[in-house]
């Protein structure tokens, strides 16, 4: 085919870009991921049968700001590597902060407890399953948001697939955080932490190879 | 890219022209094979399109085509099995080397040179980028020779006027 049919042809039928257009395919991809990961969770594992009487602990929306300010960086930091000419800016350092605050919080809680305590503040019930969890939680929001990202640009495809893994996972927490019966910021510092970094490392693999266009 | 970003079919195609040339010899002078550039340049037009909601009209639109022309480029090499040499930072090359630098600066020409009067226009484009004498544009135009050197000169002062407004 000549070049110029070619653009005859690309330019033939042009149809407007919607506002935000970026923003939306991440959004529609990643709406559908955690509709599946919070349909997977109600099956699988069940709401917290404390949900009520838990909703009117601070714990319980710490743990879902934790998750909520994680996702919300990582959209914006995901919005961004999804064009070829951003590296992500300072975003990339910005979605570290919500961890900064909460290890913080874990470790006044930790010392502040007394030295019998603490383990049981780090390791609470589950420790064995919750990051397993939420990297399965996380699985289908992951694929909806690789799912828009090959709709999109990124030349970064390493960082770009970790910030996606990172976004994902910090869904599947968001998600998680409605079964967990959890409630020790060390415990939240430390597990729900490596089920969101589990996520993001598997997001850095998978953009290597998934990713390219 | 604005305007095609509305659905202006026509701006679009337009631009898509104008960076034809560009692509062409960014990857003519990386590979040296014109059947492989004219490949490439088709795959990064297409890609350019696939993927035109990704420009953000806030950022300059050479560096989100450069960005798309490089990924190309290395992900043709990645698939010759051949390593990419060049740097990874040559952020500017795709508009300021020799041969696009030229054909960029052209674009800057005829953009300023569509701001002025036909006449004038017209008679700049003669002496100065076809290189004809003052007495051959004269003759050609049915004018006399001190007029179109007035009418030069005066064209050039007002392009330096608006050259120095846009970079202001």
């Amino acid at each position: 085919m000549k070049t110029d049919d070619l653009i005859a042809a690309l330019s033939a039928d042009l149809a407007p870009v919607p506002r935000r257009a970026v923003g939306r395919t991440l959004a529609i991809g990643l709406a559908a991921g955690v509709t599946i990961s919070g349909a997977l969770m109600l099956m699988w594992l069940g709401l917290r049968p404390d949900l009520m009487p838990a909703m009117a602990t601070g714990m319980f929306w710490m743990k879902l700001a934790y998750a909520l300010s994680i996702a919300a960086l990582g959209f914006v930091l995901v919005d961004r590597l999804a064009r070829p000419d951003d590296d992500g800016g300072a975003w990339r350092w910005l979605i570290f902060a919500p961890l900064a605050v909460m290890i913080a919080m874990g470790l006044y809680r930790y010392f502040s407890a007394p030295e019998t305590a603490r383990m049981a503040l780090v390791m609470g019930d589950s420790w064995r399953v919750c990051a397993r969890n939420i990297l399965l939680l996380a699985a289908p929001a992951l694929v909806g948001a690789f799912w828009s990202l090959r709709a999109l640009a990124p030349t970064r495809l390493a960082l770009a697939g970790a910030a996606a893994g990172t976004l994902a996972g910090a869904a599947g927490t968001f998600v998680y955080a409605f079964h967990c019966t959890e409630s020790a910021a060390p415990f939240v510092a430390v597990w729900y932490t490596l089920g969101i970094g589990a996520v993001s490392l598997l997001g850095a693999l998978l953009g290597r190879l998934l990713l390219r266009w | 890219m604005v305007r095609s970003q509305g659905g202006d079919g026509a701006a679009y195609g337009e631009l898509l022209r104008r960076l034809n040339g560009h692509l062409r010899a960014y990857y003519l002078r990386r590979l040296g094979t014109p059947a492989d550039a004219e490949d490439l340049l088709q795959e990064t037009l297409i890609a350019m399109h696939a993927r035109r909601a990704t420009y953000d009209p806030s950022r300059p639109f050479t560096a989100w085509v450069h960005a798309i022309a490089r990924h190309k480029l290395i992900d043709h090499y990645r698939r010759s099995r051949r390593r990419a040499e060049q740097p990874l930072d040559d952020a500017d090359v795709l508009f300021s080397s020799q041969a696009s630098g030229a054909a960029e600066a052209q674009l800057d020409v005829e953009r300023l040179l569509g701001q002025l009067p036909e006449r004038t226009r017209r008679l700049i484009r003669a002496v100065k980028i076809e290189g004809l004498s003052t007495a051959e544009a004269a003759a050609r135009h049915g004018m006399s020779e001190s007029a179109v050197k007035v009418s030069v000169h005066r064209g050039l002062k007002s392009l330096g006027t608006r050259v120095g407004e846009e970079e202001a």
